[in-house]
């Protein structure tokens, strides 16, 4: 393409233009974003991939929109008064991020009815306090099959944090990917009765790994599994983000979820006016949930198997939870050709069959 | 050293009230420094951190109730700690009042009437007594040590409200979410002024406050747990039974304590979760002593310990530091009051006779 | 259960108990001078960042034990002032000297939290480590463990068999006596201070730099607390806190395992058991009032100063 003189000129203007035309547009209408974060964001773990998808939003809608994020928030009466905090300093639009916020924030909410609320991972909802959640056991079926095909032992080892829903729910789809490819495999479960404590969750890796399990994965929040798991020598599939640099060895994949899409989304409908409270649960299909970068260990067959049972996921014909489904008595709870509803993922409480164990009550 | 130090014949009244300003100067200071260093105004941070929380109603109401745990538990421990009874329990004991109070709120959850939050209130109060038992019971049977027995006990009883709150106490309706049912409205204590969540349980502090100085300030057994901290073996020849004192020193705690954690569940959380304190049961401790286990100076150290925890809020909020430089604060503000009252007890002179021999 | 897999938990519970070992002795020692410091989260936190800071500059694992235990002796002289020259209340200084670690940790670690540091090897001594059993249980493990024992030997031998030991526990008996005597009290409570901050910085090296080789805010986790537990569970004795030290390790280990096995206990009750554990432990030896009497340092937790008669 030529480009002439002239063209220069009235390309300049006009981007002289634009530009004069986003300042005064970020004077006025600039969005103020608020977030609440449970735990310091740190290099790994739920609150860093918040945070990654607060940087995302910011990158893609540049000075639309100004963010601010209050971490290390304790769950109780303090949310209430931080979320409150932020609502009053003028953030239209706040993200609270983990479960425990979630009567705190449609409390703050009643009291700012002009002021969205986004509350992550809870079940409640109000005309201006809409939840999201992405599809974590979508990824969890994934990396089951990796480490279905890598175990040796068919014994899987699982660090789990405490028995709510969530963690069940990827405990159950984990099994079911291991299964779907190794009908011997067994899941091994340990809750270590906390999100974060590295020493202990690095203690129930190891007593999973002399326990007999080969793959190690984690619904915890450090990176302590996959560290142990390189040193004993076994493989670890980390869970939030990629871990990789913590075990280049043992780290076969993670489990990651993508908020970035999400937050740019939600607040650019805040600046269009267009947003409404809903219950966003999105996953492989709309990119809020990837696997991070397979380890070259992985033969290409078991890789191409994951991104076909992906592509599956995103097109609908593959449901992680795709009847028939066994409990641990061998009984059919999901009959065959029935895929369970998201009421009945959002509540479940038993573990299928191949988990060892039972959930603690 | 050219300084001596020298005990005051009894302690200087100016300085007991002249220390917590030095402190404060000295916390100035310090925080200039921190503040210019992390490159912030200093004067701005200093709005952020102590004017910032409390500028308007919702903050001051933020501040008391912040504060009334805070003064209730600390009013309730400086009872045992004057007889050098050392019960660093109350974490767990304000868990346990919390499960008992909790306890009636959910199975009176259809009913509604003034009954319930006394009993919810009289329920925690046996909770914590309950909880604070143990270490007394052991102590006055086995002579287990307190402290150890007491910091045992807190994370047993953070366990046990866990444990209760994943099972038998959790929301049938709640997806399997640890928590209880949102508490009815007569299972919760009403606000006092519209627009903040100033409760009722603030007069419940500040009652508790008055009656641990009733307690330690006009009756005898508040007299006499004070001569046996100074001196056990004294209060022993004395006549007085330590046995009963360990008792009351822990139980006062306990009591506090458990009525505390009612407070919370009852007031500005509204239903059990696995955690229902972020750390008063151990906070109250250094509100306690940085009170001189004076229920007066319990009620201004409890308001300065809250200020501090709204301060940090503030702080990141307006002035993007970091969560981390709160603790910082904390601890500096803490340590130059507890030096602080040094200057009460103490005197220190120019050592003329080693100068004059230089 | 088979042989191997208890060989495997003894060998872990042996690490797990290693940070409790480091932070109880030093602990240890500066309750035999009569002098409680409550702050050693907090010391540990400290150490643990500080020693995790110079192994990721320096590389070398000596660098970072050392910068660790400074970093816990610096905590501990703040603490050592206030209680011992300007005779605050050492209960509530140790809170606050917890308070301050745990932000001044996350503080100094602002920078850090994303390193991957390459962690400390086991040690493998050729013959002996190859002995089936003994040789996995005694010649397998990574040399801050050893260290740990030398150290207990070392504390030991100090406060039994040496004159500087029986002077310490006599100043921790008797401060009057020991000042009449002509013992700088306030001088030697410096030195068991600083030297119980710098043992609980080393347990936080031994935390961030090997155990767990990262570092995340608060990962102490608690263990500090559980230290000082320990020194009185142990009534006073070395060798009482070492096994208290491995015995705590092993329970949380165990219950991991019981999980594992698939055997019905809630995990809530399960993590309880240590806690429990050690009350009812220390119930049967306060039981025995002549052993407490012997090995618990009568002025502990009391202020003292010798112009305060």
């Amino acid at each position: 393409m030529a480009i002439s003189r002239k063209n220069v000129l009235s390309v300049f203007i006009i981007l002289l233009c634009v530009a004069g035309l986003s300042l005064t547009a970020s004077a006025a209408d600039k969005l103020k974003v608020g977030f609440v974060y449970i735990s310091p964001i740190g290099d790994a773990g739920w609150t860093y991939q918040h945070d990654l998808g607060r940087l995302a939003m910011e990158k893609n809608l540049g000075d639309k929109v100004e963010t601010k994020y209050i971490e290390n928030v304790p769950e109780g009466p303090e949310a209430e008064r931080v979320i409150r905090d932020l609502a009053k300093s003028g953030y239209d639009l706040i993200f609270t991020t983990s479960f425990g916020y979630m009567n705190p924030t449609l409390k703050v909410a009643k009291m700012f009815p002009k002021k969205r609320f986004e509350h992550s991972t809870g079940y409640k909802t109000s005309k201006n306090v809409g939840t999201y959640m992405c599809r974590f056991y979508e990824g969890r079926y994934l990396t089951g099959i990796v480490a279905g095909k890598m175990t040796k032992s068919n014994t899987l080892g699982y660090v789990a944090a405490f028995p709510i829903p969530e963690v069940i729910r990827g405990i159950n789809a984990f099994t079911l990917g291991a299964k779907s490819v190794n009908p011997d495999v067994k899941v091994k479960v340990i809750w270590v009765n906390s999100w974060f404590d590295p020493g202990k969750e690095r203690e129930a890796s190891e007593a999973l790994i002399a326990q007999g399990a080969d793959v190690i994965t984690h619904h915890t929040d450090s990176t302590a599994p996959t560290l142990t798991a390189e040193e004993k020598g076994v493989y670890a599939i980390a869970y939030h983000s990629d871990m990789s640099k913590y075990g280049p060895k043992a780290h076969l994949t993670a489990a990651t979820h993508v908020y970035g899409d999400f937050y740019t989304r939600t607040a650019q409908s805040v600046l269009d006016n267009t947003w409404k409270s809903e219950q966003v649960w999105t996953g492989i299909k709309e990119g809020s949930i990837a696997l991070a970068p397979m380890n070259p260990v992985v033969p290409a067959d078991v890789v191409a198997l994951v991104e076909k049972t992906r592509k599956g996921i995103a097109d609908g014909s593959v449901h992680p939870f795709q009847g028939p489904i066994k409990d641990q008595g061998g009984k059919v709870v999901v009959e065959a050709g029935i895929t369970l509803s998201d009421k009945e993922l959002l509540g479940m409480g038993y573990y299928v069959e191949g988990v060892l164990g039972k959930i603690p009550k | 050293m050219f300084v001596k130090i020298e005990p005051r014949s009894e302690p200087s009244k100016a300085m007991k009230y002249l220390s917590p300003l030095i402190a404060a100067v000295l916390m100035l200071i310090s925080g200039l420094i921190i503040f210019s260093l992390l490159g912030k105004n200093p004067a701005e941070a200093f709005h952020a951190f102590f004017v910032e929380p409390v500028n308007d109603l919702y903050g001051i109401g933020e501040l008391l109730i912040k504060a009334s745990p805070l003064m209730l538990i600390g009013t309730g421990l400086a009872v045992g700690f004057r007889a050098s009874i050392w019960n660093i329990g109350a974490e767990g004991q304000l868990a346990v009042g919390a499960i008992f109070g909790g306890y009636f709120a959910i199975i009176f959850y259809d009913y509604s009437g003034l009954f319930i939050l006394p009993l919810m209130i009289a329920a925690g109060a046996v909770g914590g007594m309950l909880w604070a038992s143990i270490p007394a019971l052991l102590k006055t049977v086995f002579n287990a040590n307190e402290i150890l027995v007491t910091l045992m006990l807190n994370y047993v009883a953070v366990l046990l409200l866990a444990l209760l709150v994943h099972g038998p106490l959790k929301d049938p309706n709640g997806y399997g979410f640890p928590q209880s049912v949102l508490f009815g409205d007569s299972a919760i204590l009403p606000v006092l002024v519209e627009g903040t969540r100033l409760h009722l349980g603030v007069f419940l502090a500040l009652g508790g406050v008055i009656a641990g100085w009733v307690f330690l300030q006009k009756s005898f057994t508040g007299y006499q747990m004070q001569v046996a901290g100074l001196a056990q073996k004294a209060a022993t020849y004395a006549g007085f039974k330590y046995k009963k004192l360990i008792w009351i020193g822990l139980l006062s705690g306990g009591l506090a304590a458990g009525i505390a954690g009612v407070l919370e569940i009852a007031g500005p959380i509204g239903q059990l979760l696995p955690s229902v304190s972020p750390g008063y049961g151990y906070a109250a401790i250094i509100v306690a002593f940085v009170g001189r286990l004076h229920p007066g100076g319990i009620f201004l150290s409890s308001l300065l310990m809250a200020l501090l925890y709204l301060g940090g809020e503030s702080g990141q909020m307006n002035l993007d530091l970091p969560s981390a430089v709160t603790g910082i604060f904390q601890g500096l503000l803490l340590f130059y009051l507890l030096a602080a009252d040094f200057l009460i007890h103490y005197r220190m002179r120019l050592d003329r006779s080693r100068l004059e021999v230089n | 259960m088979d042989g191997d897999i208890l060989i495997q938990i003894l060998v872990a519970s042996i690490a797990a108990g290693t940070p409790f070992v480091y932070a109880a002795l030093g602990e240890l020692v500066t309750e035999k001078s009569g002098v409680l410091n409550l702050g050693v989260e907090g010391m540990m936190l400290v150490g643990a960042i500080s020693g995790f800071i110079a192994m990721a500059k320096s590389g070398s694992l000596l660098v970072a034990v050392l910068c660790g235990m400074t970093a816990g002796a610096l905590m501990a002289l703040i603490f050592a002032v206030l209680t011992l020259t300007l005779m605050a209340n050492q209960v509530a200084s140790g809170l606050a000297l917890t308070i301050f670690g745990v932000g001044l940790s996350a503080f100094l670690g602002l920078k850090y939290t994303s390193i991957a540091l390459p962690g400390v090897p086991e040690l493998h001594i050729p013959f002996l480590s190859d002995i089936p059993v003994a040789g996995q249980l005694l010649f397998s493990h990574d040399i801050l463990i050893y260290s740990s024992l030398v150290l207990f030997g070392f504390i030991s031998w100090f406060l039994y068999k040496s004159k500087a030991g029986l002077i310490l526990r006599g100043i921790g008996e008797a401060p009057k006596s020991a000042h009449a005597l002509g013992y700088n009290v306030i001088g030697i409570r410096y030195l068991a201070v600083l030297f119980g901050g710098a043992m609980a910085g080393l347990g936080g090296v031994y935390l961030s730099v090997a155990y767990t080789p990262m570092w995340v805010e608060g990962m102490v986790a608690g263990r500090g607390w559980v230290a000082l537990a320990l020194v009185v569970f142990a009534s006073w004795r070395p060798l009482r806190v070492m096994a208290g030290a491995y015995l705590f390790g092993g329970i949380t280990i165990a219950q991991f395992h019981i999980q594992g096995f698939g055997i019905e206990i809630p995990s809530q009750l399960l993590s309880m058991l240590p806690y429990i554990a050690t009350i009812i432990v220390l119930v049967l030896i306060s039981r025995d009032q002549k052993s407490i009497r012997l090995n618990s340092p009568a002025s502990l937790g009391l202020t003292y100063h010798p112009n305060n008669q």
